[in-house]
């Protein structure tokens, strides 16, 4: 299916009224993604509110709510695909929930697009929104100066905007070829897929070009092998009556037949003897793969324990110190006990403590007593249990978790382990 | 001996879904309607737990106006694959006087299903029911989670939803909720028929360009059997039809087609301008249609 194609993931961030939703109609409508009766309503639609333009928004602002208002309100997800490409577009909509929004958005992207009004130019949401991007550690940012036909088109006003961005590049982790500022009317379709005849003074590429030229083998981080059991597979039927195949995704780097590998949290070790997928064996698998593993030992293994190279041992530690991100209206404060799920594999974690609460636009931090909902944190656990992690920088798959509620069960925070 | 696996990415973020659910949930069942989504879920599922069986049920919601091709090719696949299937009626449904049969020109029993649905849930306390809705499908669908928490009344609370945060899934649930779980979200409708087509899944033959007695009406092309209501004026016509897909016959609209092949079907596809919903009578009611219809329990 999509074998021949590449998949890349995006999450779009701005304020209200950058453009987000208009960008993504304008993206559906000029790759022919939306289709005639989806065209027919949203012309309906915008000439019943005395547009005279197309209100592309209306492609993707699904709920109720939502039309009423003008407004977005949950994080949607769009597809498109060009010849090349299949496209997922995380539209994150951006108003109070704000962090919350961009940060469960971005979390399943490799590529932001950050929206700025030409008129309005890098704000204090701009700083934000680079600084998830930032804290994700997402492969490519794009910065889309938008609204440019209100600014007629003006090469010194995307000048000035580029110019104060670098300012934050410099505060964060990211190369200057990570980032890639493009001016267009979202509304016009200006730069989006064709070149703006207006915007002679731009050389660079489209935004759809762009996007078309991005490598997810580049966007992937290519680290160590971890594979979190997530399943034990046992047939007990007659042809396969002493098959026990250990299933799960693998993450970070590939897996041979005949690798060492350690079994944790026993630290048993063993050797892969075998790599299934369906009914095929294979010799390696690339990271990503959903495939199950047998082993030449007879090894006692269960759901949420992990196997990796026997060289390449994570961390195993009952303490734990993580950058925090809360997404529930119930602050996190200091006694407090969760359930800690890092990848598939849960442990009871109580908050020790609460270093400070981060600023979003790079200028450090300040003390603080609790996490409020959208507040970012360095925070302190202690947990029941060892988790065998990687720090987020080294190995993104290994080194997050999320928070669950005792009560509510709900997800509450998402961690990155320092 | 060498031999590479790359994965496909979409497959296998539905694998991981799938075993979560396995892991996750006491009582998963799998919802299938016997249309091309609920077929690859079958296949994911297979893929997913081989060699061992499929670890769950499927479930089938008849309305009793189903497409008797689906039927069959139903009984066949659960046979061939050793699966164990539960079906419900809306009939028995409408015969406890639960639910009353709709009437006049657009009469269906696609609201109905719900309180069959829901009402098996309870019977069998099944805590997450697998489903092959996508997110590309229609506008109030793009908002929803992969696992959709669902309270006792089976209600979606659209404003109110958990966060899903890179691939982990919590699925934790009080007594009396259920998840709703959905695979494919992440998959287009040609990124299901192109599998379809490299995995070489069989699927019921009315997604195939057949002879059929239909009739027109709203721009939309409608079976003219004794399920259907149709008016005296509204004239049948024999012609060569397939369906997009495949639901009750009363709220399901064919699409003039000559593609009789696999190949001929996906590029139709392909180079359609007319969305998968667009051939959804019961869409068409209202554009909030499908955000209601969630809101009290549906699919
Ligand atoms: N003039 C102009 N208006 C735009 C442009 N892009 C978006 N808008 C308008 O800005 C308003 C907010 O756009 P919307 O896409 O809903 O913003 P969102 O809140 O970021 O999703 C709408 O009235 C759009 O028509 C643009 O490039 N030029
Ligand atoms: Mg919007």
């Amino acid at each position: 299916m999509t074998h021949n194609r590449k998949l890349i993931k995006i999450a779009t961030a701005g304020s209200v009224d950058d453009g987000k939703s208009t960008l993504i109609g304008r993206l559906l409508y000029d790759t022919k993604s939306l289709t005639t009766d989806k065209l027919e309503a949203i012309e309906k639609t915008s000439r019943q509110r005395g547009f005279d333009y197309l209100d592309f928004s209306l492609a993707t602002d699904g709920l109720i709510a939502e039309r009423e208002q003008g407004i977005t309100i949950d994080v949607a997800h769009i597809y498109f695909n060009t010849a090349k490409t299949n496209f997922v577009i995380a539209d994150t909509p951006g108003h109070v929930e704000y962090t919350r929004n961009m940060v469960t958005g971005a979390s399943t992207s490799q590529v932001a697009i950050i929206l700025i009004d030409a008129r309005k130019g890098v704000i204090e949401q701009t700083n934000r929104h680079f600084f998830i991007s930032n804290l994700l550690r997402l492969g490519h940012v794009v910065v889309a100066i938008n609204k440019m036909d209100l600014v007629n088109y003006d090469e010194d006003v995307f000048l000035k905007i580029k110019a104060d961005f670098e300012v934050l590049v410099e505060k964060s982790d990211f190369k200057t070829d990570q980032i890639t500022f493009i001016p267009i009317s979202a509304l016009k379709g200006e730069n989006i897929a064709k070149h703006s005849e207006l915007m002679p003074w731009y050389v660079g590429n489209t935004l759809l070009d762009h996007l078309e030229v991005l490598e997810p083998s580049d966007l992937h981080e290519s680290t160590v092998a971890r594979f979190p059991i997530q399943y034990v597979t046992r047939p007990r039927t007659e042809a396969f009556h002493d098959f026990r195949g250990f299933s799960g995704k693998l993450y970070g780097g590939s897996l041979k037949v005949g690798d060492e590998v350690t079994v944790l949290p026993s630290f048993t070790e063993s050797k892969i003897k075998t790599i299934h997928f369906f009914d095929q064996e294979y010799s390696e698998a690339l990271p990503g793969a959903s495939i199950t593993i047998t082993l030449e030992d007879e090894v006692n293994i269960s759901r949420g324990d992990m196997l990796v190279k026997s060289s390449e041992l994570p961390k195993s530690e009952k303490q734990i110190t993580a950058t925090i991100c809360q997404v529930n209206s119930k602050p996190l404060k200091v006694g407090d006990k969760y359930t800690l799920q890092h990848g598939i594999n849960r442990v009871l974690a109580k908050v020790e403590s609460i270093d400070s609460v981060i600023h979003t636009d790079f200028t450090g931090e300040v003390p603080a007593a609790q996490l409020k909902l959208n507040d970012i944190g360095k925070v302190n656990f202690r947990l029941s249990k060892s988790i065998h992690f990687d720090t987020y920088h080294d190995n993104k798959s290994n080194g997050r978790f999320i928070l669950i509620d005792e009560g509510s069960y709900d997800t509450v925070g998402v961690g990155f382990i320092d | 001996m060498s031999n590479l696996f790359i994965p496909n990415p979409k497959e296998a973020e539905s694998i991981h879904i799938l075993r979560e659910v396995a892991a996750q949930f006491e009582r998963p069942v799998l919802l299938f309607s016997g249309g091309k989504d609920s077929i690859t879920l079958v296949r994911l599922a297979q893929k997913a737990f081989y060699p061992a069986r499929i670890p769950f049920p499927l479930l089938h919601i008849d309305t009793g106006h189903n497409f008797p091709e689906t039927i069959e090719f139903r009984d066949q696949l659960v046979a061939e694959l050793g699966l164990e299937l539960i079906v419900r009626n809306v009939q028995d449904s409408i015969n406890q006087g639960k639910v009353t049969e709709e009437r006049g020109r657009y009469a269906s029993r696609n609201t109905l299903q719900t309180t069959t649905l829901l009402d098996a849930i309870e019977e069998f306390k099944f805590d997450a029911c697998i489903g092959g809705a996508r997110r590309d499908e229609e506008k109030a669908r793009a908002k929803e989670r992969v696992f959709s928490v669902r309270d006792d009344f089976g209600q979606w609370d659209e404003k109110n939803q958990r966060p899903e945060l890179f691939d982990m899934l919590n699925g934790r649930i009080h007594q009396g909720q259920n998840v709703r779980v959905f695979p494919i979200s992440n998959w287009t409708e040609l990124d299901v028929w192109e599998y379809i087509k490299t995995e070489d899944i069989a699927i019921p033959s009315i997604y195939f360009a057949h002879k059929r007695e239909v009739f027109f009406r709203d721009g939309m092309v409608w079976t003219a059997n004794e399920h259907v209501y149709r008016e005296s004026h509204e004239e049948v016509f024999e012609k060569m039809v397939r369906f997009r897909t495949v639901g009750d016959m009363t709220c399901t609209a064919a699409v003039l087609s000559d593609a009789e092949t696999l190949d001929a079907v996906v590029a139709e596809i392909r180079d359609s301008t007319i969305s998968e919903r667009g051939a959804r009578i019961d869409d068409k009611r209202s554009e909030a249609a499908m955000e209601s219809r969630k809101k009290v329990g549906y699919f």
